[in-house]
This record gives C-alpha cells, sequence and structure tokens, in this order.
C-alpha cells in the first residue's frame, strides 16, 4: 500500500433496485485526507454511493477500492469505513460510553482500554461528562457528537457521513460544520460527505461531486462548481441561477448555447452603467425583498425573461427600488457562464 | 371584493352536546370510560374476588352443600398435600418446556419476518402465523392426536430414521401446547423487532460487529421486553390449560384438570377455587419478576 493510492476508487459502480437504476456507471477518486463531499437532490443516488462504500448494499457491478484494494464483495464489518448516520444510530440501552465503546468492544478490547479509548474521543468532541447517559437524554446535537466519537474512536481510513446535520436546526448546524471541519483536520482522515445541502458542500468541502439521476453530473472544487458550472443543472442546484436558454441566449446575450448569470453579478441601475464589457437591458421590478444583508430584486426583463438581482446592503446603494420601477440590469461580459448547446432533459430553468 | 358568505353552522341538540363536552373534559372521560369500567368492574374483578372468597369456605360433605365460613383448610390440603404438589410441579415443568420452546423457536422466525424476507413475503408470513388463530383450538389438539397416534404421521416420517413417535402423554402435550400458543410468542417478537431500526443493526456492523455479537449486544437486549412479553402470553396459557392434556397427555394430569373434577364430578367448587389460586400465585410471581425489565410496558 502506498501514499499515492487513492482512499476511495469506484469503478463503473452500478446499482439497480429492479427496474431503478439508482447508482449508473459512477467513476471516481477520493484523495487521502481529502473532504469530499457528494452533493445532489433526493433520489440522485448520493446516499446509495455512500451506503455501497460502506457495504449495506451489493452493486450491480463495478468496484469498490479502499486504499487499492478491492473490497467490493466484503462485508460491512471487514472495511476500514466508518458510518455518521443520518439517524445518528446510536444504542438506545446503552450509555454513551458503551455506545462509543461499542467499536472497540467487538473487537475484543477489554473493559478498561476500551473505556479509556472511549472517554478520549468523548473528550475530543467534548462530552466526557455525559458518558453514562442514555442517548435519549441527549440533544440532537450532542447525539451527533456521540455518533462522530462512535464512529472515529475505531480509526477508519475513511469516514462516511449521510446527511449528519440533517436534523439540527441553523444555528446547532454552522456551529457543527466549524466542528467537523475542525476534527476533519486533527484527525487528518478522508471525509465523504453526503448532503443536499449546497451551501453546507461549498462551505466544507475540498472537492464536491454534483448527483443527478445515479451519475456524476459535475466534479470540482466549490470554487470551480459555482463560478464555472458545466450544465444547467448544476447552475441550478449550486447556488442560484438566471439562466438563460438557446433563445433568450441569442437575443439577450448574442452568444450560441445556454447560459447562467449569478445574481450576485448582476447589478441593478436607473440609467444603466454604459460601460465596455457591460450589458445593459432595461426592465421592471417585480419583486424588492429585503434581506438584510443584501436585497433580491426580481426584475422582468422588457423581452419577458425574468432575472433575480442580488445586491449588496452597502453604502453605494442610493435607490430604493420599488415594485413597478423602471430599472436597467447590467452585467459583466465575463460573468456570463455558458452551459453547452443542448438542452438537458427535464430541468427547466 | 365580494365575499360568498359562510352560512353559519345550525344551533342543533348534537351540537349543544358537543359544545359541552369539547368544554367539560371530565364528563367526556366520563362517558368514555363508564361502560368499560363497569364491564371491567362487575365482570372481572367480581368474579375474581368471589373466587378468591371461596378458597376460603369449604363443602359440607354430609350434604354436599357450600358452607360459607372462614377455613383455611382449601389452602392447606393444595398447599401440603402430595398430590397437589406433583401436579402443580408438573404443571410448571410443562409450561417452563412450552414457552422455552416456543421462544426458540418464534426468534428466528420473527427476526426472517421482520429483517430479512421481503415486504410481500413478509405478509405472506403473517398471514400464515395468523391463520391458525382461526381454527378451532379443539381441532387442532385433535389434529396433533392424530399425529402423535402410534399410526400417524409422525411414526410414519420417523420410522424410516429408526425413530418413533412419543405417544401420548407428557412429551405429547408439550407439543401440541408449543403448537397452540406459538403465534402469540411470534407477533409480540415480530413487533418487537419490527421497532428495532434497520440502521441500528447496520451500525453495529459498520463498527465491526459480525452476526453473533450483533444479536448478543444490540438485537437481544432491544427485544428483550417483546420475548417477555411473549412467554407471557405461552406461560400463562400453558398453566390453565386442561383440555390438550386430556386429548393428548394420556393420563397425565394438570392443574386445570383438578380444577375440573372438582367444580364437576366431585362437587367442591371450595377446593377447586383454592386449586386454581396456585396458576394465579405463579403468574403473579412471574408478573412480578418481569415486571422491572418493562415487558409489561410492551403488552
Amino acid at each position: 500500500m502506498t501514499e499515492t493510492q487513492p482512499a476511495i476508487r469506484l469503478t463503473a459502480l452500478t446499482k439497480e433496485f429492479g427496474a431503478v437504476t439508482a447508482v449508473d456507471h459512477v467513476d471516481l477518486e477520493i484523495a487521502a485526507g481529502e473532504f469530499f463531499s457528494m452533493l445532489g437532490p433526493s433520489g440522485s443516488g448520493k446516499t446509495t454511493v455512500l451506503r455501497l462504500i460502506a457495504g449495506f448494499e451489493q452493486p450491480t457491478g463495478g468496484t469498490v477500492e479502499l486504499f487499492g484494494q478491492d473490497v467490493t464483495k466484503r462485508a460491512p464489518f471487514d472495511r476500514d469505513v466508518n458510518t455518521v448516520f443520518q439517524d445518528y444510530a446510536l444504542f438506545p440501552h446503552m450509555s454513551v460510553l458503551d455506545n462509543v465503546a461499542y467499536g472497540l468492544r467487538v473487537r475484543g478490547l477489554g473493559r478498561k482500554e476500551r473505556n479509556e479509548r472511549a472517554l478520549r474521543a468523548l473528550a475530543s468532541v467534548r462530552l466526557e461528562q455525559m458518558a453514562g447517559r442514555k442517548p435519549s437524554q441527549l440533544s440532537g446535537g450532542q447525539r451527533q457528537r456521540v455518533a462522530l466519537a462512535r464512529a472515529t474512536v475505531v480509526q477508519p481510513k475513511v469516514l462516511l457521513l449521510d446527511e449528519p446535520l440533517g436534523a439540527l436546526d441553523l444555528k446547532l448546524r454552522e456551529q457543527m460544520q466549524v466542528e467537523l471541519k475542525e476534527i476533519q483536520r486533527e484527525l487528518g482522515i478522508t471525509f465523504i460527505f453526503v448532503t443536499h445541502d449546497q451551501e453546507e458542500a461549498l462551505t466544507l468541502s475540498d472537492r464536491i461531486a454534483v448527483f443527478n439521476d445515479g451519475r456524476i453530473e459535475q466534479l470540482g472544487t466549490p470554487a470551480e462548481l459555482y463560478e464555472r458550472p458545466r450544465s444547467r443543472f448544476v447552475a441550478d442546484f449550486v447556488g442560484t441561477s438566471n439562466l438563460f436558454d438557446v433563445e433568450r441566449s441569442r437575443t439577450i446575450l448574442g452568444r450560441d448555447g445556454h447560459h447562467s448569470v449569478r445574481p450576485e453579478k448582476m447589478t441593478v441601475s436607473r440609467g444603466g452603467l454604459d460601460q465596455p464589457g457591460v450589458v445593459d437591458v432595461p426592465g421592471t421590478v417585480v419583486e424588492a425583498i429585503y434581506l438584510g444583508s443584501g436585497v433580491r430584486l426580481v426584475v422582468d426583463l422588457d423581452d419577458g425573461t425574468r432575472v433575480s438581482v442580488l445586491e449588496q446592503n452597502d453604502r453605494d446603494r442610493m435607490h430604493d427600488d420599488e415594485r413597478g420601477d423602471r430599472v436597467v440590469v447590467s452585467w459583466h461580459e465575463d460573468d456570463v457562464v455558458p452551459l453547452g448547446i443542448e438542452a438537458l432533459p427535464g430541468i427547466s430553468g | 371584493m365580494t365575499h360568498a358568505t359562510v352560512p353559519r353552522p345550525r344551533e342543533t341538540p348534537a351540537r349543544r352536546v358537543s359544545v359541552f363536552l369539547s368544554t367539560h373534559p371530565r364528563a367526556r372521560l366520563g362517558l368514555l370510560l363508564s361502560a368499560p369500567l363497569f364491564w371491567l368492574g362487575i365482570v372481572y374483578i367480581v368474579a375474581l374476588v368471589l373466587l378468591l372468597v371461596t378458597a376460603f369456605w369449604s363443602v359440607d360433605s354430609f350434604t354436599g352443600e357450600i358452607t360459607t365460613e372462614f377455613t383455611l383448610d382449601n389452602i392447606i390440603e393444595v398447599v401440603t398435600g402430595s398430590l397437589y404438589q406433583t401436579v402443580t410441579l408438573r404443571t410448571l415443568g410443562v409450561a417452563l418446556a412450552v414457552t422455552l420452546i416456543d421462544v426458540a423457536l418464534a426468534l428466528p422466525i420473527a427476526f426472517f419476518m421482520a429483517k430479512v424476507a421481503t415486504p410481500r413475503m413478509q405478509r405472506i408470513l403473517l398471514i400464515a402465523v395468523l391463520t391458525p388463530l382461526w381454527a378451532s383450538y379443539l381441532v387442532k389438539a385433535y389434529a396433533w392426536r392424530s399425529v402423535l397416534s402410534q399410526d400417524g404421521i409422525l411414526e410414519w416420517l420417523l420410522a424410516p430414521f429408526g425413530g418413533s413417535t412419543p405417544g401420548y402423554g407428557l412429551p405429547a402435550t408439550i407439543i401440541t401446547l408449543s403448537y397452540l400458543w406459538l403465534p402469540y410468542v411470534i407477533l409480540p417478537i415480530y413487533a418487537g423487532l419490527e421497532r428495532v431500526p434497520d440502521s441500528l443493526l447496520e451500525a453495529s456492523s459498520d463498527l465491526g460487529g459480525r452476526t453473533w455479537p450483533t444479536l448478543r449486544l444490540v438485537v437481544f437486549p432491544l427485544v428483550l421486553p417483546a420475548i417477555i412479553a411473549g412467554t407471557i402470553f405461552s406461560f400463562a396459557l400453558s398453566l390453565g390449560d386442561y383440555i390438550t392434556v386430556n386429548i393428548v397427555g394420556g393420563a397425565n394430569q394438570m392443574l386445570g384438570n383438578l380444577v375440573y373434577t372438582n367444580v364437576g364430578a366431585a362437587n367442591n367448587l371450595p377446593l377447586a377455587s383454592a386449586i386454581a389460586l396456585i396458576p394465579i400465585v405463579i403468574i403473579f410471581g412471574y408478573l412480578f419478576l418481569v415486571r422491572r425489565t418493562g415487558a409489561l410496558d410492551n403488552l
């Protein structure tokens, strides 16, 4: 085993449930120590890929390699990967300490040794005082951290996280995101994180795979995905986008193919910017939504295209636009992202 | 803007009653519970109390009339008489054996139903478990009598391997009772296993637990209350049975037979009541033992 081996290599991985293809020939390499996210809407196959890596499901075709070793046929208990479950899956009849020590117990460690290690793992998530409690006596965030300690105490090579923050409220979720990132840095192991929350994926990940219909739609760093989405699906799913189909691209942008412009790259003024490289299009304000840090303006361009503009709430914002106001929407040509020529089936802009 | 007017609800007597009940929770509770409480009070409690009281009366051996004078004679006879001790131990032994056999059979069946079978298979198995409950108890007992007889199907099946039917006796009683009460043991265990989320089994496997540690450390502790709930059924039902042992038990008697004989042929209702107290005491002892496991929350 060498260091250059990827932590995970999936080759033509396929999973069919009856007539439904949940995962469709997925090829993927995840480097050791990477914080990797699988992002996609529900039913896109991301959780199935995670379960195939963990060994809970057997693939219909293809292989799963862990540090160069083919583990496709191995049972979950024979793989050096551990999972943090969406519902945490803590054993309700065991104390927090026994939960965390479980993986060590089934490996035959003595009570003293395993309790020591479990306590250390609990300390790393700052829950050592809760060791004697039952999971039902903990809050959601605490259960989440126990699940994390239980999965990491056995020192897996890869940690799989199945929407672990989905059940937490917003404040707690943001706090846990920071903690997850810290823990991953400390342990130095590969994290594979499944989520449908694009913001979460962008915040946490080194790289993201966007899943759609059982395939990887695009693979890249958060910045690549956000700045240069390669398809309408990615442009629409990762962040918000103003999508221009082939016809509107031609009339408004004067270009061939589909395009997108991010709302924050657009700006609204009374008379247009009238600068080289900037497109000015007149329109009418349909809705002005005050967001605190900014204002979201929904504007109907004169040809009927509806765009969303995000204006920062800074000192330069001189005018308060209202519903019905005539304005000019402007954006720089460099901020127009080409999304290819052919329309994707099933997705509307 | 115009509003289509919605007519106000009409003030009917039924509506007035509803309004009254919705604002008077105690009246609601009283109406809801009075009938069942009456039933429980009269039919269950009074009958049981009468049984208890009768056990402390006696029968005038000359006239056969019941004397309503307090006496401990029946209780003393039942506790010290060697016949009653033997039959009590035999009944207890049969009930324990039936319970053990049923749990041993029910665990894998219930596990397969709850965790392995496809939803379709699950439904088929559930029906298969429930169907025998629709058939008459007597028919099933007599069916076993035929199966266990000297020229029955069991003999025919076992003879080529040098075995033979156990014939009529206690083993036959245990086999038949195990068959009769099996559904009552499978169903609570199945329900208990259904309530164990699959993710717990996956988590155990994920953390390195093979099949046996997973069953021992995760599944078993979680379904233990359900198992105990099942054993309460098989144990209590076996303790009170007297028909099966009559049909396939040969000359053996169980406590139920003694009660039956004393009520009928011997016309000694006080003694029958005293005998009937034995299984009640045993069951109460058992319930007391299992109370702390939380199994009673599962019934």
